[in-house]
C-alpha cells in the first residue's frame, strides 16, 4: 500500500496553517463549478492502474490516472465505463471524473458515475487515509461514503484511489434518426422507455430526434425494424459526450436536470435534449438565472450554470436549509479546517 | 429535561408524551402488545422495547421524533421486520417506530415510469401494481413478498437479479426523510440527479441510523418479454466458478446467475423436486431475459460458454413453468435448511469471485473445526456468498459455535479482499466483524457521518458501527502497519 506521505504532509500542514488547497487533476474542468481558490495540489503524480480484472468487472486506479489510459485498457478487453464520462481534454483524470460526476449519453440507460463507484480511498483534512467500499459489487458494510464522493468536487477530501464497476461493450450498436417536434420527441422517448427496447442514448435538437440502440444482434435488429427511422452516423454520440458538437460552442450554457416526462420547457434560448428527456441543455446569453431556476424547479428539477463567465448568480441550484446544514456538517467532519476546494460547489 | 430512572415511570412519561401526538391505538406499551416487536429476522437476539409506535402519516412521524428528541429517547425504526442482521432489534429504554401503517402507493405513473410509495409498502406490491403497465420494480430480495421498501432503503437490498438490474441504490430516485430535528428533507429528486452532495447514496443502506423514510420514489423498468434459465452441472465447484468468469469475459451479463454447492442441492431437492443433479459438486443457474429473439441468441451463447467451461450437463428451461421449477430450489434454500436442521445461521459475505475456491476450502475446514455443517448458496455473478450454517440451538454451545463459525467466515471474506456483508446489513449481528474490516479512523468517519444527520445520536444507536471501545473489547482489531490500534484505550 502506498503511504501517500507526501500528500498527508502537505495536507496536514495546510490544515494547520489554514491554507486552502485546490485539488486538481488534468484541469480539463477548471471552468466547472463556482470558484477556484487555493494552492494547486496536482494529483497527477499519483497515477497508475492498481488492478483490473475483466472477469470481475472491476478496475481500481489511482486518482491521477488519465481517463484515456483506463479507457484504452478497458477497450482491449471489450469493456467500458458505461456512464461515458465526458473527455473535455486528453489530460482528464479518473479522479476528476469521479469528483465531478459528469456522465454522458448512456446515463439514462446505464446509470451515472455514482452507480459504478464500488469503493474509494480518501485522504481527509487530517491527512488520514480512509478506505470506503471495496472492489466487490455488493457491499453494505458501513455508510456508502465512496458513492458520496462522486460529485463532491473535491470538497470532502482528496480521492486517492477509486474502484469502478465496468461493463462489456455491446455486441452491436446502431443509430437512427427521425424528424420530429420537441413535444412529439418527448412523448415518444417516454413511451419507448417504458418498453423493453435497447435504447442506450437519445438526442433531440433542431427538429431531429436521434437514438442509439445497443445490445445483442437480435435485439438491435428487432428494435430497428420496430422503430423505423433513418440510419445515421454513430459519431453524434461522441460529439455529445465530449461536447464537441457545434451546439456546445457558445459561451453560456445551462444544464437543466428534470424528470424525463416534463413537458417542453419554454425559455428563451436554444435547447438540446438528452437522456430521454431528463437532461436539457439551454444555450442562451444574458440569461435570467432566477427565471430559469424557477421554471426548472416548477417541473421538479434543478438548473446548473454549466459554462458561463458570470457566476455571481450561483452555479448550482440553492439547497434547502436543512439539507445545507447536513452538507456543512459533513464538510466539517471530513475537512475540519475547510482547506479543500473552498467555494467550488457553493460560496462559503 | 428530568432524568427519570425508574423504568416504569420513564415508560409512563414517554407514553403520555407520545399519546399527545398520536392516536391512542398507535402507542403500544404493555409487554403483551410490544412482544411481537422484540426481534426481527435474526431471532436469536431479542429485546422488549419500552414502547412501540405505529404512526400513519409523515406528520405523525415528525411528531414522534420531536417527542423523542425532547425526552432523549432512542428510536429503532422498523419495516416488516424481515431483516437478517438485527437492524430492527429494539432497545430496552427505546421506542420502536414501525412504518407498517404507512402502506399506501401514493402515485404510480407509467409515463415517467416511477412510483411514489410510503415506506411500509411491500416490495412485491409495487411490482404487482406496476404489472398493468408492463413495468416492475427490479430489486427482488428473497423476502420480497413481505419486506417493505422502507427497509429496502435502510439495507440497500439486492436480490437475484442485481448483477444486471442493480441494488436499491440504483433503483430509488428520491426519498423524503424526517430528521431527528423534526425537519422533512428530500434527498435525490424525480430528475436523474439533485444539486449538492449525493446524500441519497449515503442514506441508502444506512440502516435507519440517519433519518426516518417517509416516502420513496422508485424507478420502474419494463418487464422483459420473456426469460429462460440454464441449469448447468459441474463436477467441481471451482469449474463452476471459472464458467462464471468465462461468461463475463464473453461479454455476457446474465439477468440472474446463481450457484449452489452439493450440500445445498441435496438439501433442497427432496423438498422442492426441482430436478437438480444431486451428484454434481455445483449447480449453476444462468438466466437470460429480453425479447424472444434476444433470449434465444443469448441462451445459445451462454450454453456454448458453459459447455466449453466443462459443464457436465446442461438443461434449458422450455417453458415458464420449467423456469420457475429450476429457480424453486434456489429460492427455497432457506426453508429447506429449516427442514433438515432445527436452526440455521445465514451469512452474507461478498468476495472477489476468483477467490471462491479458496473461501469454500476455508469453510470446509471450518466445518470440521466447529463440528457443524454448512451449505453454500452463492449470488455467483456479484460474488455474494450465503453460507447457511446448520445447528441446533437446544444443544448447549451450538449457537455460540455457529456464531464463531460465521465470524470466521466473514474474517476470511475480508482477508481475500471482500466484505462482511453484501446485502443483509451489519445491524447488531456483524457489528464486531466491522472491527475486522475497518480501521479506527474509518469507524470514526462513519460516526461523523452519523452525527451530520443525527447529532443527538438517537436514531438506531449502537447498530452497524462499533465504537472503538467495543472493538477493543472484541479484541480483533485490524492491525495496520504493525502498530496496535486503540493504544489509548484501556484493555479488558
Amino acid at each position: 500500500m502506498t503511504s501517500y506521505a507526501d500528500f498527508s504532509d502537505r495536507i496536514r500542514a495546510a490544515s494547520a496553517a489554514g491554507t486552502s488547497l485546490r485539488l486538481r487533476g488534468g484541469g480539463t474542468k477548471d471552468w466547472y463549478g463556482q470558484s477556484l481558490q487555493g494552492e494547486v495540489l496536482d494529483t497527477r503524480i499519483n497515477s497508475g492502474i492498481i488492478s483490473y480484472e475483466p472477469t470481475e468487472l472491476v478496475i481500481t486506479a489511482r486518482c491521477g490516472t488519465p481517463l484515456a489510459e483506463i479507457e484504452a485498457l478497458l477497450a482491449q478487453h471489450n469493456q467500458m465505463l458505461a456512464f461515458e464520462p465526458p473527455r473535455f481534454g486528453a489530460a482528464s483524470t479518473i479522479g476528476g471524473v469521479v469528483a465531478s460526476a459528469l456522465s454522458g449519453p448512456r446515463r439514462a440507460s446505464a446509470g451515472a458515475v455514482r452507480d459504478f463507484v464500488l469503493g474509494a480511498v480518501l485522504m481527509d483534512g487530517r491527512g488520514e487515509v480512509l478506505r470506503f467500499g471495496g472492489q466487490v459489487m455488493k457491499n453494505v458494510a458501513g455508510y456508502d461514503v465512496s458513492r458520496l464522493l462522486a460529485g463532491s468536487l473535491g470538497t470532502l477530501g482528496l480521492i486517492l484511489e477509486v474502484s469502478l464497476k465496468v461493463l462489456p461493450v455491446a455486441l452491436r450498436e446502431a443509430s437512427l434518426q427521425f424528424e420530429m417536434s420537441e413535444i412529439d420527441a418527448l412523448a415518444r422517448l417516454n413511451a419507448w422507455a417504458g418498453q423493453p427496447l435497447p435504447i442506450s442514448a437519445s438526442c433531440w435538437h433542431q427538429g431531429v430526434l436521434s437514438l442509439r440502440l445497443s445490445g445483442a444482434d437480435a435485439a438491435v435488429e428487432a428494435a430497428q425494424r420496430r422503430l423505423g427511422g433513418e440510419a445515421t452516423d454513430d459519431a453524434l454520440w461522441a460529439a455529445l459526450r465530449d461536447q464537441t458538437h457545434t451546439y456546445f460552442s457558445g459561451s453560456s450554457l445551462w444544464r437543466m436536470s428534470v424528470p424525463s416526462h416534463a413537458s417542453a420547457i419554454i425559455l428563451r434560448g436554444e435547447q438540446l435534449i438528452e437522456w430521454g428527456g431528463a437532461q436539457r441543455w439551454l444555450k442562451v446569453d444574458d440569461a435570467d438565472a432566477d427565471s430559469i431556476r424557477r421554471t426548472v424547479a416548477a417541473c421538479g428539477g434543478h438548473a446548473t450554470l454549466f459554462r458561463g463567465s458570470d457566476k455571481h448568480v450561483g452555479v448550482f441550484h440553492p439547497l434547502a436549509p436543512a439539507v445545507a446544514k447536513i452538507h456543512q456538517r459533513l464538510k466539517q467532519s471530513f475537512d475540519p479546517a475547510g482547506i479543500f476546494n473552498p467555494g467550488r460547489m457553493y460560496a462559503d | 429535561m428530568n432524568t427519570v430512572t425508574d423504568p416504569g415511570v420513564r415508560r409512563e412519561q414517554v407514553a403520555v408524551a407520545l399519546q399527545h401526538v398520536l392516536p391512542a391505538r398507535a402507542v403500544l406499551s404493555a409487554p403483551e402488545d410490544t412482544r411481537p416487536y422484540e426481534c426481527d429476522g435474526l431471532a436469536a437476539y431479542r429485546q422488549l422495547p419500552m414502547i412501540v409506535v405505529l404512526p400513519d402519516s409523515e406528520a405523525q412521524i415528525v411528531a414522534v421524533l420531536k417527542v423523542c428528541r425532547e425526552l432523549n429517547v432512542p428510536i429503532v425504526p422498523r419495516g416488516a421486520g424481515t431483516g437478517l442482521s438485527g437492524g430492527a432489534m429494539p432497545i430496552a429504554e427505546g421506542v420502536v417506530l414501525s412504518t407498517a401503517r404507512l402502506n399506501r402507493i401514493v402515485r404510480m405513473d407509467a409515463t415517467s415510469r416511477t412510483a411514489v410509495v410510503q415506506p411500509g409498502v411491500r416490495n412485491l406490491a409495487i411490482s404487482e401494481v406496476a404489472a398493468q403497465y408492463g413495468l416492475y420494480y427490479a430489486p427482488d430480495p428473497s423476502s420480497q413478498i413481505a419486506c417493505t421498501i422502507g427497509g429496502n432503503v435502510a439495507e440497500n437490498s439486492g436480490g437475484v437479479h442485481c448483477l444486471k438490474y442493480g441494488l436499491t441504490v440504483h433503483n430509488v430516485l428520491r426519498v423524503r426523510v424526517a430528521t431527528i430535528d423534526g425537519e422533512v428533507i428530500e434527498l435525490g429528486s424525480e430528475a436523474l440527479d439533485a444539486p449538492g452532495l449525493d446524500l441519497l447514496s449515503v442514506f441508502i443502506g444506512s440502516e435507519g441510523m440517519l433519518g426516518i423514510v417517509t416516502e420513496v420514489t422508485v424507478k420502474l423498468v419494463p418487464k422483459p418479454a420473456t426469460a429462460r434459465v440454464i441449469m448447468a452441472s459441474f463436477d467441481e465447484v471451482v469449474k463452476g466458478c471459472h464458467a462464471v468468469a468465462a461468461l463475463i469475459a464473453a461479454g455476457i451479463i446474465p439477468a440472474g446467475l446463481e450457484m449452489m454447492d452439493q450440500t445445498s442441492s441435496r438439501m433442497v431437492e427432496p423438498f422442492v423436486k426441482a430436478g437438480y443433479d444431486t451428484d454434481a459438486a455445483a449447480i449453476l443457474l444462468c438466466e437470460a431475459d429480453g425479447t424472444v429473439e434476444e433470449v434465444e441468441e443469448e441462451i445459445a451463447r451462454m450454453s456454448a460458454v458453459l459447455n466449453s467451461a466443462g459443464a457436465i450437463a446442461i438443461a434449458v428451461s422450455q417453458s415458464e413453468a420449467e423456469r420457475l421449477k429450476f429457480w424453486s430450489g434456489r429460492k427455497n434454500a432457506f426453508p429447506a435448511a429449516g427442514r433438515i436442521s432445527p436452526d440455521y445461521y445465514c451469512m452474507d459475505g461478498t468476495i472477489p469471485r476468483k477467490r471462491l475456491g479458496q473461501v469454500l476450502a476455508g469453510i470446509a475446514a471450518m466445518e470440521v473445526k466447529y463440528g457443524l455443517r454448512c451449505a453454500n448458496v452463492f449470488h455467483a455473478g456479484d460474488g455474494n456468498l450465503h453460507p447457511l450454517i446448520l445447528f441446533n440451538a437446544n444443544i448447549p454451545d451450538e449457537f455460540q459455535r455457529a456464531e464463531a463459525f460465521g465470524a470466521e467466515i466473514l474474517a476470511l471474506c475480508v482477508e481475500v479482499g471482500g466484505t462482511i456483508t453484501g446485502e443483509h446489513g451489519v445491524g447488531i449481528e456483524k457489528i464486531d466483524s466491522m472491527c475486522v474490516q475497518f480501521a479506527p479512523s474509518e469507524l470514526e468517519a462513519f460516526f461523523s457521518v452519523k452525527r451530520s444527520f443525527d447529532p443527538a445520536g438517537l436514531l438506531n444507536p449502537d447498530k452497524a458501527i462499533p465504537t472503538l471501545q467495543r472493538c477493543a473489547e472484541f479484541g480483533k482489531m485490524r492491525v495496520s502497519g504493525g502498530a496496535l490500534p486503540f493504544s489509548h484505550l484501556p484493555r479488558f
